[in-house]
C-alpha cells in the first residue's frame, strides 16, 4: 500500500492552475472511425475533453471501440473525421510518427522487444530523438529508478528474464523515456496476476505524483478504472459514451441501467476503495509503553471510559491492545507484538481497514502512520459515516467536469495563448 | 596414378578450383538473401503476397539445376554470368521461404508497440522486424548454402568457376586413367566446403541473434 492518494494531489493540480502538471490537455473533437464495409462506424462522433495533468479511464465492454478511441489520440488508428487536439495545437495531420514520438505508449504485458536489453528498450525514443549517449544512459538510469528496478540488476537484462511485473514496469519506463506530456496506455495490467496487477496500479499512483501526466488507460475492469482515475468514461458499443464523471458520481449516481450493470453489485463497498484511512477522523486511544505497569494502564483506560488501551514498543509502534479484562489479569504490559494485531497504514482504503476489521473480528483498527509509529483507532461507525458522507458529497456535481459527447455539438476555439477552449452545448450528461 | 599422387600432382589446381566454388556460393548466397529478404519485406504484409512468395518457391526448388543452366546459356552464353544467376537463384528459394515465416511470425503487438514509440516504417523493420525473423532466416540461409554448393558444381557444364570442373571431367573419361579419381575429388570437395560454410554460418549466427531471443 502506498502512502499516496492521487484524488487530492489531482485536485490540488487543478487548483494551481496549470503551473504543476507537466502533462498536457487532449481534445478530440467530433472523432469518427468508419471501417470500409462496415455499416456503423467504430467510432462515432466523440467529443472527449481531457484535462492536464489527470488520469481517464476509458472502460466499456469488449469491442464498444475504447481502444480505437485510445488509439486514435495517438493516429495509431487514423481518424476518418474530426479533430485531435493536443494541448492546443491540432496534430490531426502532422506527420504520426512525430506526433507519436511524443505521446508515450503502453501495451499489455509491456509490448517490450526480446532482442534488446532492457536500457535498449528504454533508450529507444531517446535515440530517435537524437540525444547524447550520456544524457540517454542517465535517462536510463533515472527512469529504472523511478519504476523501482535497481539500474545495476536490471539494465543489461533481456526481457525474458524479468517477470511479468517487471515487464510491465520497464514498459512504463520506456513510454516516459522522452519525458512525453501525454501517456497513453491499453490494457496495461491485463496480463498479470492480480496480486502483481494491484502493486502495479499502486506503483503507477505513486509514479503519477511524481510526473503529473496526463494518462489515458483502457481497461475493462471496473475496479481498476475506480481506483486510477481521476476520472472514468463509460462506452458503450460504437463508443457512445454512457457517462463521463469522477469514479466517485458514477459510484454514488450512475447514469443508467447499463452503468449500474457494468459497476456490478457493490457499488456501495467499491466506494470504499476511494477513500484513504487519513480522510477519516481517527479516535484517540490510552497509550501504555511495552513492559509497563498494567494496573496503571488498567486505570487510565478506566478514567477515559475506554474499553481497550493500545501497547507501543520504544519507538512508538503498536505491538498490542488489551481489553480491560486482559489487563486486569496481567501485571506487566507485553513486549511481544501480538501477530493477530489489527493495524493498518493511513495510506490504506477503507476497504483495507474493513478488511482488516473483520478478520481480526475487533470492530475496530490500529491505524499506523509514517514509520509505523501509532496514531489513532478507525472503527466500523466511522467508516460507515464516512461513506454517507462521500455518497451526500458526490451527488453534487462539480462544475469543472469536462465535456464528453458523442453530439458533436461543442464550439471550440484555440485561444491566443494555445489552449483549448471549450463551451458545451447540450451535454449529453445533463442533469 | 593413386589418389594420393592425383591430389599432389594437381593440389594448385585443386585449392584454386575449391577457392573460386566457394567463393561462388558464398557471393551468391549473400546475393540471395539481400533479394530474399527484400521480396519477403515487400510482401509479408499480404497473405496474397505470402502465397504467391511461398508458391514460387515451392515450383523453383523442383526445377532441375542441370536442365535451368542449361536454358541460361541461350541468352547468357557460356562462363560465370548463368552459374552466379542460376546458383542465386536456387540459393533465394528457402530464403525466402524462411524469411516470409520469419517475419509473419513476428508478434503484431511489438510491431504496434514500435509504431506507438514513432518508429518509422524502416525503422520497424530494421530494428525490429529483421532482428526478431533473423534466426528463422539464417537457418533458410544454412539451407540454402548447403543446397547450392551442390548446384553450383553442375555450373561447371557452362564452364563455370569451380570444383564441378573435376566431376565433369572425371565423368567425361570415364574408365580413363585418373577419372575416378577426379571425380571423388570434385565431390568430396563440395562437401567439405559445405561443412566449412555451414560451421561459418553457425559462427555468424551465433554473433549476429541477441542473447535475448537465444
Amino acid at each position: 500500500m502506498t502512502d499516496s492518494d492521487p484524488r487530492t494531489q489531482t485536485t490540488a493540480a487543478a487548483e494551481s492552475a496549470s503551473g504543476v502538471a507537466s502533462g498536457r490537455s487532449i481534445f478530440l473533437d467530433a472523432v469518427t472511425k468508419r471501417y470500409p464495409g462496415q455499416k456503423r462506424p467504430a467510432v462515432d462522433g466523440v467529443t472527449l475533453e481531457i484535462p492536464e495533468g489527470q488520469v481517464v479511464m476509458l472502460v466499456g465492454p469488449s469491442g464498444c471501440g475504447k481502444t480505437t478511441t485510445l488509439k486514435m489520440i495517438n493516429r495509431l488508428i487514423e481518424p476518418t473525421e474530426g479533430r485531435i487536439v493536443l494541448g492546443g495545437e491540432d496534430v490531426t495531420t502532422i506527420n504520426g510518427d512525430e506526433l507519436r514520438r511524443r505521446i508515450g505508449y503502453v501495451i499489455q504485458a509491456g509490448g517490450l522487444f526480446p532482442h534488446m536489453t532492457v536500457a535498449q528498450n528504454v533508450a529507444l525514443v531517446p535515440k530517435m530523438l537524437g540525444w547524447d549517449k550520456a544524457r540517454i544512459a542517465e535517462r536510463v538510469e533515472e527512469l529504472l529508478e523511478l519504476v523501482g528496478l535497481d539500474p545495476d540488476v536490471y539494465r543489461s537484462r533481456f526481457p525474458k528474464e524479468l517477470s511479468g511485473g517487471q515487464q510491465q514496469r520497464v514498459g512504463v519506463a520506456r513510454a516516459l523515456a522522452a519525458d512525453p506530456p501525454v501517456l497513453l496506455m491499453d490494457e496495461p495490467f491485463g496480463a498479470v496476476d492480480p496480486i502483481t496487477r494491484q502493486r502495479l496500479q499502486d506503483e503507477l499512483i505513486r509514479i503519477q505524483q511524481e510526473v503529473r501526466k496526463t494518462m489515458v488507460i483502457v481497461t475493462h475492469d471496473f475496479d481498476e478504472a475506480v481506483k486510477l482515475g481521476d476520472w472514468i468514461v463509460v462506452f458503450r458499443e460504437g463508443a457512445q459514451i454512457v457517462q463521463y464523471d469522477t469514479p466517485e458520481r458514477i459510484l454514488a449516481e450512475p447514469a443508467d441501467e447499463f452503468v449500474e450493470n457494468f459497476i456490478g453489485s457493490g457499488a456501495a463497498l467499491k466506494q470504499l476503495g476511494l477513500r484513504r484511512v487519513r480522510e477519516v477522523e481517527a479516535a484517540d486511544a490510552v497509550v501504555a509503553h511495552a513492559g509497563g505497569n498494567a494496573a496503571e494502564a488498567l486505570r487510565r483506560a478506566e478514567q477515559a471510559g475506554h474499553n481497550h488501551a493500545v501497547v507501543v514498543d520504544e519507538r512508538g509502534r503498536p505491538i498490542s491492545w488489551p481489553s480491560r479484562r486482559e489487563l486486569s489479569r496481567m501485571t506487566r504490559l507485553p513486549t511481544e507484538l501480538d501477530p493477530a494485531l489489527p493495524v493498518v497504514g493511513s495510506g490504506a482504503t477503507l476497504n483495507d481497514a474493513l478488511d482488516t476489521m473483520l478478520v481480526s473480528s475487533a470492530g475496530a483498527t490500529l491505524v499506523t502512520g509514517r514509520g509505523g509509529v501509532f496514531e489513532g483507532v478507525v472503527d466500523v461507525e466511522t467508516i460507515m459515516d464516512a461513506i454517507t458522507m462521500a455518497r451526500q458529497s458526490a451527488a453534487e456535481r462539480s462544475s469543472e467536469a469536462p465535456v464528453g459527447t458523442n453530439t458533436g455539438a461543442v464550439d471550440v476555439v484555440i485561444d491566443d495563448e494555445g489552449a483549448a477552449v471549450t463551451s458545451p452545448q447540450g451535454s449529453a450528461r445533463d442533469d | 596414378m593413386d589418389f594420393g599422387e592425383f591430389l599432389s600432382s594437381r593440389s594448385s589446381e585443386i585449392l584454386f578450383a575449391a577457392a573460386q566454388h566457394f567463393s561462388l556460393v558464398a557471393q551468391s548466397v549473400v546475393l540471395a538473401t539481400v533479394i530474399a529478404v527484400a521480396i519477403a519485406a515487400l510482401v509479408h504484409r499480404s497473405s496474397l503476397g505470402r502465397a504467391a512468395a511461398n508458391s514460387v518457391s515451392a515450383v523453383g526448388l523442383t526445377i532441375p539445376s542441370f536442365a535451368l543452366i542449361g536454358l541460361m546459356v541461350a541468352p547468357f552464353g557460356f562462363g560465370v554470368k548463368p552459374a552466379v544467376i542460376v546458383v542465386v537463384f536456387f540459393a533465394a528459394l528457402p530464403i525466402l521461404r524462411n524469411a516470409i515465416v520469419g517475419l509473419a511470425g513476428v508478434d503484431p503487438a511489438l510491431v504496434e508497440s514500435a509504431r506507438g514509440l514513432g518508429m518509422s516504417r524502416l525503422g520497424i523493420f530494421f530494428r525490429v522486424e529483421l532482428p526478431l525473423a533473423w534466426p528463422v532466416i539464417l537457418s533458410g540461409v544454412r539451407v540454402s548454402a548447403q543446397m547450392v554448393m551442390g548446384v553450383a558444381a553442375v555450373a561447371a557444364y557452362v564452364l563455370g568457376p569451380g570444383l564441378g570442373g573435376f566431376i565433369f571431367q572425371g565423368l567425361s573419361r570415364l574408365g580413363g586413367a585418373g577419372a575416378i579419381e577426379s571425380v571423388v575429388t570434385g565431390t568430396v570437395g563440395v562437401i567439405l566446403l559445405a561443412l566449412i560454410l555451414d560451421l561459418l554460418l553457425l559462427g555468424l549466427g551465433r554473433l549476429t541473434t541477441s542473447k535475448g531471443i537465444r
